[in-house]
This record gives C-alpha cells, sequence and structure tokens, in this order.
C-alpha cells in the first residue's frame, strides 16, 4: 500500500526531463576549486600549502570541530591558490585552487572494479571512517554524516534511506537507485551497522517504479531492509515528512528525528558511505544532475567536486541562448546562483536552468484568504498569518504561532493565487524568531549556571 | 559577467491565480444564471446585468478617483459580487434600487476595507441587507416563474411564516406550496439565484472539482440546518416544517455554497470552518423559525462573518508532531 504524510504538501509538475538518462563521467577539468566549507559548520582547516603536489583522494583540509568535515583533493597535480572567492550565494568562502596533472590516486584507495560485500569494520570505526572521509548529507542539506551517526546504541530503531527526490526535475538519486543498487544497500547495511540497529526502510515515491522495483528485488537478499512506496506527494523528503510517511510517527516541534528512534541518510549518502567505508574512498564526486527547459540534453553526470558549474552545463549541449536562473539543487528549494564560475560541491544535487521567462515571479496582488496555504502547509502553519506577522516585525506573535517549525519547502508561495511571497517574509521572521529563542536559551542557562554557584 | 535573475525559492508557482477562482465562481454559477433567465425572462437579464455593470464601474470609479490605485476590476472579483447580488434580488426590482445595492455592496462592503480580501462581510450579502430593511416592499414582491401577467407572490418561506403564525399548521400551509420536486427544479418564487436548487447543486461539484473552494462550509452549513430543523420538526410537525423543506427554500443552498465561501469572510482552517458553518446553520434555523423575517441566511452570514476573525484565532490548524490533548 502506497503511504504518505499526513499534513498538507502539493503536487507541482514533475518535469523530471533527464529521467533514464544513464549517468556519464564528465571528463576532469584543467582546473578545480575546492571550497573548504561545503558543509553546514565550520569550514575545514587547510593542510596543504600553495605549490604542493596533491593526489587524487589525498586530505588538503581538516574539519574543525564536531560539526565540520575533512575535504580531500578531487584530482591530481598542483596546488597554485588558496583564496577567497564568491561563492553562489554571494558569500566570500575560501578555497583551493588544484591545477591538473592526469589522474594519479592516494594509494590507500581501493580502486578495484569488484562490490566490497563483507564488513569488517566495527560500529566506532565505520563512524570514524565516514568522518575520515569527508561524507556530509548529499541531498542538499549537507550536514556532516557523522554526527548524526553517534547516538546510543539502542537509542535508534529504524533507519530511513531517502530516495523520494520529491524536487521537481531532479533525478540524480532515481538514476543512482537504478544503477548503483547493490552498493547503496551494502551502504544501507554499513550504516546499520554503526547505528546497530536491525530495520531499514528505504522510502521511494511511486514515479521511480523502476527503482521500487529493482531495491525491492535486490533488498530480498539483504534482511532487514525493505523498500516502502510512497504516494507521490511534495515535501515527503523532508525529514519529518519521511518519517511520519514511513513510520507514522511524527517528531515533536524542536525535536530531533532521534526523538522518535530514526535516523534519515540520503540515498546519495548511503552510495558515498559504501565508497568510503567499503572502498576507503573519500567523497570527491557527486552525481548531479543538469536539467531545465532550455537544455540540448538534460543529463545525470558523475561529477568531480570542484569542477565549474559552467563546464556542467556545456556538457549537455552547450549553454543555451535563453536562460534568465540558475539554480542549485531543485526549483521547490534550490537556491539561484549569482555565476556560473563557481564549483559543483559536495551539495549539489541538481543544476536547474530555466529561462528567462520562467524565472520572473507572478506578479503580487492582495492576499485573498482562500486558506490554501494553510492546506498546502505540511507543518500545519498558518503561512498567510505568520509572513503577516513577520512583514509587521511582531516577533513574539511569530513565535506563538510557530514560525520557527518552517521546514522552507515552499508549498505556500507555491499555491498562492496572488503570488504573495509568503516565505520570504517567514524566512526573515523564522531567522529572527531563531536567533531571539538562541538568546533567551543561552540567558536561562547562564542564570541557571551563576545560581549553581552561590 | 552573466545577467542571472536572483530570487529567493521556491522558483516555480501552480499557476492558480485570483483570477483562475474568481472567473471559477463565475462558471459555477452560470447553471443558475441561466435557470434564472429561463424562469424570470427579461427581468433577470437586466437585474443581473444591470447589478454586475455597476458593481464593476464603481469599483473602478473609487479606485481610479478617489483612491488613485491601479484598478483590479479585471480580476473577476467584482464581477462575482455582482452576479452574487443579483441572485439575491426579485427579477422586477428596479433599476436605481439595484445600483444602490452596488454602491453599498462595493462601495461601502468592499472597497472601505482596503478592496479585495480585506473586508470584514460579504459585500454582497452587505448590500442585499442594505436594500432588504431600506425597500422591504420592493424587496418581496417575488415574481411566479413563468407568470405572464407578471403577477407576484410571496416565497415558499414566506408563505410558511405567514400561515404559521395565522395560526395554521405545517401540512395545511404545505397544500399550498410547491412540491418538494418543483422546488429543486426551481417551480417557485423567490430571488433570481434561489430558485433552482438543482443548478447550484452543480455549480458546488464544479466547485470541488476545481478546488475553488472545500466541503467544510457548505456541508456543514446543511447538515446543521437539517438536523437542528430535523430536531424541531420531530418535536412538533405541525408547528415546525421539514429539513428538506428548509433547504431547498431561502437562498439556503445559494448561501452555503457561494455566499458563506467568499474566501476573504470566512475562516482559514477547516475546524474554523466547521464551526463558521455550524454557527450559520444554527442562526439560519432560529430567525426561520422563531424571528421576525421568513428568512434567515443573510444575517446568519453576516453574523458569522464578523465572529470570523474570531474564530481564526482559536481554530488554529493541527500542528505537525503536535501531541493531540
Amino acid at each position: 500500500m502506497l503511504k504518505t504524510f499526513s499534513i498538507g504538501g502539493i503536487h507541482p509538475a514533475e518535469n523530471k526531463l533527464s529521467a533514464g538518462t544513464a549517468i556519464q563521467r564528465l571528463p576532469i577539468p584543467s582546473e578545480v576549486m575546492i571550497p573548504l566549507s561545503q558543509h553546514i559548520g565550520a569550514p575545514a582547516q587547510p593542510i596543504v600549502a600553495v605549490g604542493d603536489t596533491v593526489l587524487t583522494g589525498q586530505l588538503i583540509a581538516q574539519a574543525n570541530g564536531f560539526v565540520s568535515a575533512n575535504v580531500h583533493s578531487s584530482v591530481s597535480g598542483k596546488v597554485t591558490k588558496i583564496e577567497e572567492y564568491t561563492d553562489g550565494n554571494g558569500y566570500k568562502k575560501t578555497a583551493i585552487v588544484i591545477a591538473v596533472d592526469g589522474d594519479e590516486w592516494d594509494p590507500s584507495v581501493d580502486r578495484s572494479p569488484g562490490i566490497k560485500r563483507d564488513i569488517s569494520l566495527t560500529p566506532e570505526e565505520i563512524v570514524n571512517k565516514i568522518g575520515e572521509m569527508g561524507i556530509v548529507g548529499m541531498g542538499g542539506a549537507t550536514f556532516p554524516a557523522k554526527v548524526k551517526l553517534s547516538v546510543k546504541p539502542g537509542q535508534c530503531q529504524v533507519l530511513i534511506i531517502n530516495g523520494v527526490e520529491c524536487e521537481p526535475y531532479l533525478t540524480a538519486d532515481h538514476q543512482l537507485m537504478v544503477e548503483k543498487g547493490d552498493e547503496i544497500l551494502i551502504g544501507i547495511k554499513v550504516l546499520m551497522k554503526a547505528l546497530q540497529v536491525d530495520k531499514a526502510i528505504i522510502g521511494i515515491e511511486n514515479n521511480k517504479r523502476d527503482a521500487i522495483d529493482h531495491l525491492s528485488k535486490l533488498a530480498a537478499s539483504y534482511p532487514g531492509i525493505s523498500v516502502q512506496a510512497l504516494k507521490l506527494k511534495y515535501p515527503q523528503g523532508g525529514e519529518k515528512q519521511l518519517i511520519d510517511a514511513c513510520t507514522g510517527r511524527q517528531v515533536a516541534s524542536g525535536a530531533l528525528p532521534i526523538s522518535v528512534g530514526a535516523v534519515v541518510q540520503n540515498i546519495g549518502t548511503a552510495y558515498a558511505i559504501y565508497e568510503a567505508v567499503q572502498k576507503n574512498k573519500p567523497l570527491i564526486e557527486r552525481v548531479v544532475c543538469v536539467t531545465g527547459k532550455p537544455l540540448q540534453r538534460p543529463s545525470n553526470f558523475i561529477v568531480r567536486i570542484g569542477t565549474p558549474i559552467r563546464t556542467v552545463i556545456e556538457a549537455t549541449g552547450g549553454i543555451p541562448a535563453d536562460y534568465g536562473k540558475v539554480i542549485g539543487g531543485g526549483p521547490m528549494m534550490g537556491r539561484a546562483l549569482t555565476n556560473l564560475e563557481v564549483p559543483v560541491i559536495k551539495g549539489t544535487s541538481g543544476i536547474l536552468l530555466m529561462s528567462k521567462a520562467e524565472s520572473k515571479r507572478g506578479e503580487v496582488s492582495n492576499c485573498i484568504r482562500c486558506a490554501k496555504c494553510v492546506s498546502a502547509c505540511p507543518m500545519g502553519l498558518e503561512p498567510y498569518l505568520i509572513s503577516r506577522l513577520s512583514e509587521k516585525l511582531m516577533w513574539d506573535e511569530c513565535e506563538v504561532n510557530k514560525i520557527a517549525d518552517c521546514i522552507e519547502c515552499g508549498s505556500c508561495n507555491y499555491t498562492c493565487p496572488s503570488n504573495r511571497p509568503l516565505l520570504d517574509y517567514i524566512r526573515m521572521g523564522k531567522a529572527k524568531v531563531m536567533g531571539i529563542m538562541r538568546a533567551r536559551a543561552a540567558a536561562a542557562k547562564a542564570a541557571a549556571e551563576s545560581a549553581q554557584k552561590q | 559577467m552573466s545577467n542571472l535573475t536572483i530570487s529567493p525559492s521556491p522558483h516555480v508557482h501552480s499557476a492558480d491565480s485570483v483570477k483562475r477562482n474568481m472567473y471559477g465562481v463565475i462558471i459555477a454559477l452560470l447553471p443558475a444564471l441561466a435557470a434564472s433567465v429561463w424562469f424570470f425572462g427579461t427581468g433577470a437579464l437586466c437585474v443581473l446585468l444591470t447589478s454586475i455593470v455597476s458593481c464593476i464601474v464603481i469599483e473602478f470609479l473609487i479606485q481610479k478617483f478617489i483612491l488613485k490605485v491601479p484598478t483590479t476590476i479585471s480580476d473577476g472579483s467584482a464581477a462575482v459580487t455582482g452576479l452574487i447580488l443579483a441572485f439575491n434580488l426579485p427579477s422586477n426590482l428596479p433599476i436605481w434600487i439595484i445600483i444602490i445595492g452596488a454602491v453599498v455592496a462595493i462601495g461601502i462592503g468592499k472597497m472601505t476595507f482596503g478592496g479585495l480580501g480585506q473586508n470584514i462581510a460579504n459585500p454582497a450579502i452587505l448590500g442585499r441587507v442594505f436594500l432588504l430593511v431600506s425597500f422591504p416592499v420592493q424587496m418581496t414582491s417575488w415574481p411566479v416563474p413563468g407568470a405572464i401577467d407578471g403577477s407576484t407572490g410571496p416565497t415558499p418561506l414566506g408563505l410558511m411564516k405567514e400561515g404559521l403564525r395565522s395560526g395554521k399548521s405545517v401540512s395545511e400551509i404545505i397544500d399550498k406550496l410547491p412540491s418538494n420536486v418543483d422546488m429543486l427544479m426551481g417551480q417557485m418564487g423567490g430571488s433570481l439565484g434561489e430558485v433552482a436548487a438543482i443548478c447550484l447543486l452543480i455549480g458546488f461539484a464544479f466547485l470541488l472539482i476545481r478546488r475553488i473552494i472545500t466541503w467544510h462550509i457548505p456541508v456543514t452549513i446543511l447538515a446543521t440546518m437539517a438536523i437542528f430543523s430535523g430536531i424541531l420538526n420531530l418535536y412538533d410537525p405541525e408547528a415546525y416544517a421539514t429539513p428538506l423543506f428548509h433547504i431547498l427554500t431561502g437562498g439556503a443552498l445559494l448561501g452555503a455554497i457561494f455566499m458563506a465561501t467568499d474566501y476573504a469572510t470566512s475562516p482559514m482552517t477547516p475546524k474554523g470552518m466547521i464551526v463558521y458553518g455550524i454557527g450559520i446553520g444554527l442562526i439560519t434555523i432560529l430567525i426561520r423559525t422563531f424571528g421576525a423575517y421568513p428568512e434567515g441566511m443573510s444575517f446568519a452570514i453576516l453574523i458569522m462573518n464578523v465572529a470570523t476573525p474570531l474564530i481564526n484565532k482559536y481554530c488554529k490548524p493541527k500542528r505537525f508532531g503536535e501531541v493531540a490533548k
């Protein structure tokens, strides 16, 4: 039976233009730019200097704290620059630039073609290996994978693997499931061992029948792993929505998935973990879906981290004449990029081009109070209300009305007949309210500590 | 340097629009519109045209010359107000009264509050109620459908009220009324839009299919009316009319489907919509049964319209992850 999450949701046009396109390996570019911050948390600390020669898969920057991630060289060559650049969101970030010279791999990486099934490492070793190899959440959030796996034994009752790919257009996970089924399932086994849990559910939306059938067939020989087909509905790939859909449990406001005994990892992450733990291969390349109506050949590529986005787009048959917006990620939650010279990073699940006409937002008119945003909101919020409260800077009211629960999925904006920028205001209010909440918690903690001293 | 458009997500839109919803309501009202012209002839056409044109023109004039803002008449909402106002009027109403109704509906009911979506009460109902209290004679002489001589008569609800007041029993009065089937098909005295129940139900189905409204408000209103009047009818069948009679008469369907569901003046959550619907159903039957007016739908909707902000404040949606209390 098809399951889905219980509150709200929308049905945007799928537009999976690149579905069924086999993953092609993109040639290594002549130069890569590898940012030190490709994850949520502190930027990594560089351990190479300009002029150093590096190998493919060699560690070039070290995680700086618990919530941070190692960064490895995706090519072999010479470090030419360690400098600031403007990233796709317009922020100044530091990156290591490497001039490519051949493709000589670090000898520790197992490059043999066979699939390695036996999991020899202990749970603790697995978690450390995942950290060492710089694995982050591949769905786009780029949260260091190690952090989510650092749970007490018995705390996790079910591992949920996100194969939903509910964003319109994107097909990277879909194609990976079709082509790398065994590797993904072994990766899930590795995760299960690390978490010491005997049950894993792969949630896949029903528009990917081939992936569901393929993985279901393979999963028969992997005890504990099952595939759950899900009814098509956005944002099913949201962590809380997916847990609800697969297990019927709802994570409370402000709580983490582990509070209901669940850990969620993405399909792409499971694959990267297979490569890291079984093949000792760091996260230096990923599947990127390059798509959009202006492109000649929307494709799925496997791309070395640090490859300029322009190069990746060119590989689909050239940069199109008419494009107004380039989005890193999908059309619902992806970010519009400021320029095409930025590199592919660990979280680049897709590159989506939109024509100039598609790039324009519609004209905004009065809220007609149709309540369609309320029915669409998957968190059970009132977008019309909290966006208005945020617009009026009424932070207390925003907090009471649960603005901090917003997952920024964009369903309200998508639905609004008046084209109101609901999420723009909600995002602003959410950031503000969360800041206030953090400050209050810190003040309360400080007060409690000083009371204890006396 | 490339010229790229930068904007926050989401980057796609459903293509739903105010126009799509407003014109959807107009399409849903077309069967009833056709029926009203069929039953009442050129009189109906005249009322419809006057009401729609004056609502649009008044909105245009106010925006152009008083507020000096871009006009929004093309969004279709003024036309919807005009259409629904016309549906609440008798087909022989003088043109100048209709225009006064349109001025009150659009000018006072809508534009004073800031236009589309900002109004507190349903503009068409406000216009209608204003006319009802200002011109009671003209507003309650209902032409009988198909009568060539232009004779007028009371509505079934009016007959019922009059009869009960003069001491007759329901079964005595029922003989003088059109049959239920006739009422379903529109063979009774009444305003333009209240006469053809079947056409209104077709419109309801259209609105549901196009997801312009949800079932909550109309179904709750009609169910509440049926249950409340059913209890009264069971208690004393000779003093209180049947549920079916209440639902088929007095614009109950027009009100429940097209007027109570007005976006701006109805609650935002399913829970709120149900509270609102129950309120309208109860007040309607209370006014019809115990009040001075034979018809209570308009007043009930107006009362619940002003209660809507309060309902919105207390009826919150079910939050994700909230433990049921």
